[in-house]
């Protein structure tokens, strides 16, 4: 989060010239709340129970499926309905290449990162002919079939059907299970992933291929007459969002040792995008913040009330939409924005 | 938020080397789990609330041994990753001392390996696949209700006996229900299957309507036809095959008895005749509606849960494998550790729970953690659910 202003591309917050004379304090603001979140990351799993590093270990797994989800929607501008799919598409990888092939599970993740990355760019290529609520909903298709392709008797060979596939856990390696039980290796294990992806993810946007994404994002018609082959780069876009995304799907599966069509109904979408706009759109670290989110309050909501849990769910998502309406990026923002100006 | 939850999560982590063993000598009996009271088996959730509702009444009552139950049961909308975390927070969290109850079979799929692991007795499981009964892998987990494949035997069973020439003719859901039921007819038809089960007919869910199934099974010159559907085709079928004069004997799997909604829609002329196979009571048929057990439910219900629908075969469920537990618990004495519950848990014999026909028990031992494994045919007479013959006990699986 070092330099998080620079990623903060989601909406008019502040004006170009405070932005770049705020950008000096503002990294090195940035340098400690990155070491201070970092330093916290490494000592949680030591000073809490099982169950809240478990609880961890998903937040980062859907934080980084909104992080890809946020390189399509927040920086390149094609909405999905339809993560969900690309998400169950990494998880079964995991699942068939571990329980079936015996592929051990680190493996399984840069397979299922190339196999959702050439599912996406398919998918993207024919995307390209739609546009905002059209591609809305060609993607919402694609989140409604996923449950029920995974159940057909042709594949069921390998994906279990109905049923699902179970998968061991896996200890920590090189002699770490003395020190790690398997719990706080899934964390460490995702922790590493997480940061490299989000380092990769903010070079993307920071790089020419971020810069063209961006441009055909404000304005499509402007980009093409500057050169850049928007088709290209769209079907680029939805490969790499779906690459992240199944990364995560792949260690989703891992942490919870299971898969089935259940798992990635429809709700999983939904809850990837609640994610994305909490987070703010266009804004990389509130993945974090809106996997926090998904993951916790409706908790919260169920422990106000059961027979309300989900009125009170969608009052905290209202609350938020209201008091932050771009999101938590946009919350931070606008109160940066005005201590420095105080200043 | 984080550093909220971590603080916390420090306090709560040293707290727990205070606590490492689960607290069995507090005074509350703790009973965790789940249900989809959210998404889109909603409907099962009123399993949870019933069973929430008769734990009050318990404990109005004293409790069990004198000690009340504290019933912790979380939503788990019927997703699997949901269920993992939801039964986590139940056995890390709130140490609870058992799991009851907890519903659906992709659901329970997923925490299967992880109780047994913990060792944490993992009861009477909502759900009738034929999985939960296997003591030897998953001593910590056992069923309640009959299994599918022991219904679909028991209905092998009375066909070769009573039928003439028998020839078979199934319509059943593409999945994991469907085949279970299968599954059990072919084994209960032993050595004749090939000769005996001449049409299958497999529907999907997401299919309008299942009458060109039957079209063709009728053409196969079947005198039997077995409808393993949920209830709104189980209607599609009946009303279908009584339209078309197929004068075959018709089975109808139990997941689909329910006279309101399915035969009533289904017409009950065109539903006269039916066979199935039962082993709870149906609340709205007439011929329980002086039974003591039925007035003590239908009082249950009026006193401690008004909203539950009194139609429904959920309530009853739940009322009476609520009742399983707390016998459980009972039998456990005052020795409440893990172990013995377990022990009590599988060691029913022929233990008479409210609800279920005449003449069914339940009946576990430590190979054989199925409760209820026997039921009784009955046909329907145009108006309700008419029993004959003895109990079935099919102790197949």
């Amino acid at each position: 989060m070092a330099t998080s202003e620079e990623n903060m591309t989601g909406g008019p917050a502040i004006p170009r010239a405070a932005a770049a004379s705020a950008k000096k304090s503002g990294s090195s603001l940035g340098t400690i709340v990155l070491a201070v979140l970092v330093i916290g990351a490494v000592i949680l799993p030591f000073a809490s129970k099982n169950f809240f590093i478990f609880q961890m270990t998903q937040v980062m797994v859907y934080a980084i499926a909104i992080l890809g989800l946020n390189l399509l929607t927040g920086i390149n501008g094609q909405f999905s309905l339809g993560h969900g799919a690309f998400y169950a598409v990494g998880a079964y990888t995991a699942a068939i290449l571990m329980e079936m092939q015996g592929v051990p599970y680190g493996w399984t993740i840069p397979i299922a990162g190339v196999l959702c990355f050439v599912a996406g760019f398919l998918f993207g290529l024919p995307a390209l002919r739609l546009e905002g609520v059209y591609l809305a909903l060609a993607t919402f298709a694609l989140a409604v079939a996923t449950p029920q392709l995974l159940k057909l008797s042709p594949f069921e060979h390998w994906t279990g059907g109905v049923q699902g596939i179970v998968i061991i856990k896996p200890d920590a390696p090189f002699g770490l299970d003395a020190v790690l039980n398997p719990d706080q290796w899934l964390y460490f294990f995702t922790l590493v992933i997480g940061l490299f992806l989000y380092w990769l993810a903010r070079n993307i946007v920071g790089s020419r291929t971020g810069r063209a994404l961006m441009a055909i994002r404000d304005n499509p018609i402007a980009a093409r007459s500057m050169g850049v082959n928007t088709a290209v780069y769209k079907a680029t876009a939805f490969g790499i969002s779906a690459m992240f995304t199944g990364v995560a799907g792949c260690l989703g599966a891992i942490v919870i040792q299971f898969v089935a069509p259940d798992s990635f109904t429809f709700a999983l979408s939904v809850a990837l995008l609640v994610g994305l706009v909490i987070g703010g759109v266009g804004w990389l670290p509130g993945a974090l913040l809106g996997a926090l989110f998904i993951v916790f309050i409706p908790n919260v909501a169920e422990d106000i009330s059961k027979g309300l849990a989900g009125a009170f769910y969608g009052f905290f998502l209202i609350a938020v939409i209201y008091l932050a309406p771009q999101g938590a990026g946009g919350l931070i923002r606008s109160g940066l924005a005005r201590v420095k100006r105080m200043l | 938020m984080i550093n909220r939850r971590t603080l916390m999560a420090a306090a709560a982590a040293g707290a727990a080397t205070l606590t490492a063993m689960p607290a069995m000598a507090a005074d509350a009996i703790k009973i965790g789990n789940t249900n989809p009271y959210s998404g889109p088996a909603s409907a099962y959730g009123q399993i949870g609330r019933t069973v929430e509702a008769y734990f009050e009444m318990i404990n109005a009552e004293g409790g069990v041994n004198g000690r009340q139950i504290e019933f912790i049961s979380y939503d788990d909308a019927y997703s699997p990753p949901k269920t993992v975390e939801q039964v986590r927070r139940l056995v890390e969290q709130d140490e609870v001392d058992v799991l009851f109850g907890t519903l659906g079979t992709p659901t329970n799929t997923a925490i299967h390996k992880y109780v047994n692991a913990k060792k944490v007795p993992h009861l009477f499981v909502a759900t009738g696949a034929s999985k939960w009964n296997d003591p030897e892998n998953f001593p910590w987990t056992s069923g309640w209700q009959p299994n599918y494949p022991t219904e679909g035997a028991i209905y092998a069973q009375w066909i070769l006996a009573n039928v003439e020439n028998p020839k078979i003719a199934v319509l059943y859901q593409n999945d994991d229900y469907g085949k279970d039921y299968l599954h059990g007819l072919k084994s209960g038809l032993g050595g004749r299957v090939d000769e005996v089960l001449i049409a299958e007919a497999p529907y999907e869910v997401a299919q309008p309507t299942v009458d060109s199934e039957v079209l063709n099974l009728q053409a196969s010159g079947a005198n039997v036809f077995f409808i393993v559907a949920t209830p709104k085709f189980a209607a599609q079928a009946i009303k279908k095959s009584a339209e078309i004069g197929w004068e075959a004997e018709r089975f109808l799997n139990n997941v689909s008895i329910s006279v309101g909604s399915v035969l009533q829609p289904a017409g009950l002329e065109a539903s006269k005749g039916l066979i199935s196979a039962g082993y709870l009571m149906e609340a709205d048929d007439p011929q329980w509606k002086d039974d003591p057990a039925l007035l003590a439910w239908r009082e249950f219900m009026n006193k401690w849960y008004p909203d539950g629908d009194q139609t429904s075969s959920f309530t009853v469920f739940g009322y009476s494998s609520a009742w399983t537990m707390v016998e459980t618990l009972k039998r456990a004495g005052d020795d409440l550790s893990r172990e013995n519950i377990m022990k009590a848990a599988s060691s029913l014999e022929d233990v008479a729970a409210p609800l279920l026909l005449p003449g069914i028990t339940l009946n576990t031992s430590p190979t054989d953690s199925a409760p209820i494994e026997a039921m009784q045919l009955m046909r329907f007479n145009g108006e309700s659910w008419e029993r004959f013959g003895e109990v079935v006990h099919a102790e197949s699986s």
